[in-house]
């Protein structure tokens, strides 16, 4: 260490950056200070030249459950583009840190596989992290929380009820007479080819709350993405209650809310296609 | 033997601790005065489940109709539902007229409907043919296309907005047919 400080103060200037970029990492690590740690390292000298900042506004829907009388604003943030990563999700997190750390929304995997950052964004129902920024500066982007959810805080929407759905469908495998063997389900490989576009579905409620049927009757509809995973085991071959699954949606309300409006298939993150596999639990049902 | 001791030395010290935290009002405000008082007991699952209760009381419904992106997959169905209504809402107002308002002194009967419209000038009686065939046709053809969709055909998202955009096809074509008649 000692001995490249002492050639760096010896070296032509030209070469005296490309040393002091180590020295620089190699101070650093001696900082025991943990916010200087999350601060960055000066940038180093041969990166090109900044890009002109380009600004645009992020209008994003606030409401705090401290203050519940207060109503639900669109708030304003004016975001650069030019030093921000190229989804909305990059954004969301830019402004959180930078600007306002009070902005909530729930986010994890960044890779749209978790399905925690659904939102409404340019009023469709999407994954944050999957959502491109319009690079257009002039049109503002506008952000809601899903449509027709009960809001816990700004763009976290209160799932519970999406969520028993889920669970009054008995998302499982069930059976009347186990493997003979004791062992393994079998399933040939067409069999298994039926639960394509079916399985990958992540549970991130985009759909369902797109669909008008589910806002107006959200407590007795289950809803487009439960009911594609009550088809996705109706439709599994090792499951032996696909009758039963389908005497449970017998009524006015479960299945049958769906009209076909198809906004399910056309927000899907995923490009999957509820309104498709709805289609065939109907259709099941009606030659039962 | 080892492990029963070890067990009971740990009683024994849980027992001094929970001395300490009982007189915990009694203990000046020193270095680390631990308190089990409001903020703990605000933990408690009933205090809890409380607040949550009492939070999904207040909890505003997010915006939907104003805000969601106009598309042809909910726009269409809309149409078809108030297209519906209105078709229904005119067939049976219309049936209910020749019921109710000759008993109530009005002239109305076909004769007297085709006589009324026949006097009309030109344009009206295009622009009311259109304003009738055009929900009518509408209802009509998007209802074949709901049809079709039940038998499990052009369900994909290409197929929705292919059959969409022939369904709108098809209802000017049809209207405006209907309102040269």
């Amino acid at each position: 260490m000692s001995v490249s400080l002492m050639s760096a103060a010896a070296v032509r200037p030209a070469l005296r950056k490309h040393i002091a970029a180590p020295i620089a990492s190699y101070v650093r690590s001696f900082n025991s200070s943990a916010t200087s740690n999350m601060a960055n390292p000066a940038p180093p000298d041969n990166t090109p030249a900044k890009k002109e900042p380009l600004y645009k506004t992020f209008e994003i829907y606030r409401w705090n459950p401290d203050t519940p009388a207060e109503k639900p604003i669109l708030q304003e943030y004016k975001v650069d583009l030019n030093a921000c990563g190229p989804m909305v999700l990059d954004a969301l997190i830019k402004i959180k840190n930078e600007m306002d750390p009070t902005l909530t929304f729930r986010r994890s995997c960044r890779e749209g596989i978790c399905g925690s950052c659904a939102m409404n964004i340019e009023g469709g129902n999407t994954l944050a992290c999957l959502a491109r920024i319009d690079r257009n500066a002039s049109k503002p982007l506008k952000i809601y929380p899903l449509p027709n959810m009960n809001i816990v805080k700004d763009l976290v929407p209160d799932l519970t009820n999406f969520y028993k759905q889920y669970k009054s469908i008995e998302p499982y495998l069930k059976q009347k007479t186990p493997p003979t063997d004791g062992k393994e389900n079998l399933q040939s490989i067409e069999d298994r080819k039926k639960l394509d576009g079916l399985y990958e579905c992540i549970l991130c409620a985009c759909c369902s709350t797109s669909c008008p049927s589910y806002w107006w009757n959200q407590e007795e509809y289950l809803g487009p993405a439960v009911l594609m995973q009550a088809y996705r085991w109706m439709a599994d071959s090792r499951d032996q209650f696909g009758r039963e699954r389908r005497d449970m949606l017998q009524n006015q309300y479960s299945l049958y809310r769906c009209h076909t409006i198809m906004n399910c298939a056309k927000t899907c993150p995923k490009g999957l296609n509820p309104g498709k596999a709805i289609a065939q639990i109907k259709k099941d049902m009606a030659f039962d | 033997m080892f492990a029963t001791r070890a067990v009971t030395s740990i009683v024994a010290q849980n027992a001094a601790r929970s001395a300490l935290v009982k007189n915990a009002a009694a203990v000046p405000n020193g270095v680390r005065s631990f308190r089990a008082t409001h903020a703990n007991l605000e933990q408690s699952p009933d205090a809890e489940s409380e607040i949550l209760r009492q939070q999904r009381l207040v909890r505003p419904k997010s915006p939907h109709l104003t805000i969601y992106q106009p598309q042809l997959t909910w726009y269409l169905s809309g149409a078809h539902r108030f297209t519906g209504v209105g078709i229904g809402a005119g067939f049976y107002l219309g049936a209910l007229s020749y019921l109710a308002l000759p008993a109530m002194g009005y002239n109305f009967d076909s004769a007297a409907v085709i006589s009324s419209v026949a006097a009309m000038p030109a344009a009206a009686k295009v622009g009311l043919k259109a304003t009738i065939a055009f929900p009518f046709v509408f209802h009509c053809i998007n209802g074949i296309r709901h049809l079709v969709w039940d038998t499990g055909r052009f369900l994909s998202l290409k197929g929705v907005y292919q059959t969409g955009y022939a369904v709108l096809g098809a209802t000017t074509v049809g209207s405006l047919y209907l309102a040269s008649l």
